[in-house]
Formats: C-alpha cells, sequence, structure tokens
C-alpha cells in the first residue's frame, strides 16, 4: 500500500507541473523576461504550491509521526553558508539560460521529448560531476585534521 | 517567444504540487524536492531509500500522460535554447542544486512552506540569479 500511495503521489506531482506550465522552458523564461515577453503564470504556480504546501505541514505535524515510517526526516541544518548561496546562484544560471528546473524537467521526462532527455543528460553530469569533487575535498579535510 | 497568461491553469498545478508535497509529507515524512529525488534515485545511501525516491520518480513520468487524459494534449514544450546551451544550463543546474542542496520545488515550494531561512535564501538567490540571466540573454546578448 505504501508503495502505490507513494507512485501516486508522483503522479500528483507530474500531472501538477505539466498542468501549471512549469514543464514549459519558454513560459519560465517568459516569467523572468519582466521588460520583455513577460508572462507572469508562474507566480501562480508558486503561490498555489506554497500555501497549500504551508496549511497541509501544519496539519501534518499535528502527527507524532507519518503513516508508512517512524519519523519525520527533516533538514535540521538551519546555517547559510557560502556553499548554499553559491550553489543557489548557479542552479539560477543555468535555471535563466536553459529554461528548466530538475522538477519542470523530471515529469517531461515522461513524454520523452528530446531536448528534455538533452538537459536531463547535463543535468545528471552536473550533479555526480559536483558529487564527486565534494566527496575528494571532504576527503582531503579529514586527512588533514589530526584525529581526536 | 510569447506564451499566454494561464493563471487558473498555474494555480491548480501548483496546488497540485502542494498537496503532493503534503502527500509526501504525511506519507512518508519527506521534502518532495526534485533534486533530492533524482541524487537519491542516482547515488541511493540505501536500498530502501532508492525504493521510494524510484517509484517517486516514475509517478512524475506518467503525470504528463495523466494530464493528456484531462487536456486531450501533452503538456507544451518550447525550448528557446540552443542544445550546446540546453546541455551548459543543464549541467549549471546539476551542480547548483547540489551544492546548494536543493532547487525549486525544495527550497522554494517544501523550505518555504516550512519557513526555513536557508530555503528563503536560496529562493531568494536563484530568482535573482535567474532573472539576471534571462535579463543578459534576451537584452544585452539579444539571444
Amino acid at each position: 500500500m505504501r508503495h502505490i500511495l507513494t507512485f501516486l503521489t508522483g503522479i500528483l506531482f507530474g500531472t501538477g507541473i505539466s498542468l501549471s506550465g512549469m514543464a514549459n522552458p519558454a513560459k519560465v523564461i517568459n516569467f523572468f523576461d519582466i521588460t520583455g515577453t513577460w508572462d507572469p503564470s508562474l507566480a501562480f504556480v508558486m503561490g498555489g504550491a506554497v500555501i497549500v504546501t504551508f496549511i497541509g505541514y501544519r496539519l501534518v505535524f499535528r502527527r507524532q509521526a507519518p503513516v508508512f515510517e517512524p519519523s519525520f526526516d527533516l533538514p535540521q541544518n538551519r546555517r547559510l553558508d557560502a556553499r548554499l548561496l553559491t550553489g543557489a546562484g548557479i542552479f539560477g544560471v543555468g535555471w535563466g539560460i536553459a529554461g528548466f528546473c530538475p522538477g519542470g524537467a523530471l515529469p517531461a521526462l515522461g513524454t520523452l521529448n528530446a531536448d528534455v532527455v538533452v538537459f536531463v543528460v547535463a543535468l545528471i553530469a552536473g550533479m555526480l560531476v559536483t558529487r564527486v569533487m565534494s566527496d575528494r575535498a571532504a576527503a582531503r579535510t579529514d586527512t588533514a585534521q589530526p584525529a581526536e | 517567444m510569447e506564451t499566454a497568461f494561464t493563471p487558473i491553469a498555474s494555480l491548480t498545478g501548483g496546488i497540485l504540487i502542494g498537496l503532493s508535497a503534503v502527500s509526501l509529507m504525511l506519507l512518508r515524512g519527506r521534502i518532495m524536492g526534485a533534486t533530492g529525488v533524482l541524487a537519491g534515485v542516482l547515488l541511493p545511501a540505501s536500498r530502501y531509500d532508492w525504493t521510494w525516491r524510484f517509484l517517486l520518480l516514475i509517478g512524475m513520468f506518467v503525470g504528463p500522460w495523466v494530464y493528456l487524459l484531462l487536456a486531450g494534449q501533452l503538456p507544451t514544450i518550447q525550448v528557446p535554447a540552443s542544445t550546446p546551451l540546453l546541455l551548459l544550463g543543464g549541467f549549471l543546474v546539476g551542480v547548483g542544486v547540489t551544492l546548494g542542496s536543493g532547487c525549486t520545488s525544495g527550497h522554494g515550494v517544501c523550505g518555504m512552506a516550512r519557513l526555513s531561512p536557508r530555503s528563503f535564501a536560496a529562493t531568494g538567490t536563484f530568482m535573482l540569479t535567474t532573472g539576471l540571466t534571462v535579463y543578459v540573454i534576451r537584452h544585452m546578448i539579444g539571444a
């Protein structure tokens, strides 16, 4: 049952993305092109999604635990650091160039559109390269520090 | 390339995205972030971690086909970027979301809904750099 419901949750997300226009790079780029061919639609996507999630999370967090897991698994880090802001900045440059974000592209990949496949291959390459390099940097830092 | 203003479809789509985020938290206690889902399928920490993310990802692929049943056509995908720019953009998105621990869904929707300061900072930053990038490409380079 938990597998079926998780799968249906993915379908809900993919259908919402399809309906919202987030899977259409021309629409995404036009949202940011305020001085040009502006299309404010995506403000409605973000607004609707954030409000529903804000209210829904508050209802869900009245529970002691999720339905199928022993506990909620939430990011605990609250520090603003250079890595976060650099990453977010680089993500924005890529989003502005391509017009796809990961949440827009993954459902769109289900249509096997060639442009989406190209984007997702490059996306995966960027993710893997960054992961390998930060793992190496972490390993260097570990060996440089004295054992406690 | 002009696109039509679609407030009703976009708001409805946004509400469905929000409901899916709430559903994942209720069922599995997890943040609905496309970056985390993809990273967790490619480089899973454990088989258990892989399974729920894989199911979610396959469900996402089905989404456009549900849309086809509802709307009578697959979602429109118009790509202004050339293939080399699409590759560059995709690579930068991959680097950025990995360093920044999330994207529009994880930070922009779920994180902001949790009032996470990191997500507010990340979302403000990427909205700004996306806007600047679009301005430079459209109005300074003129592509």
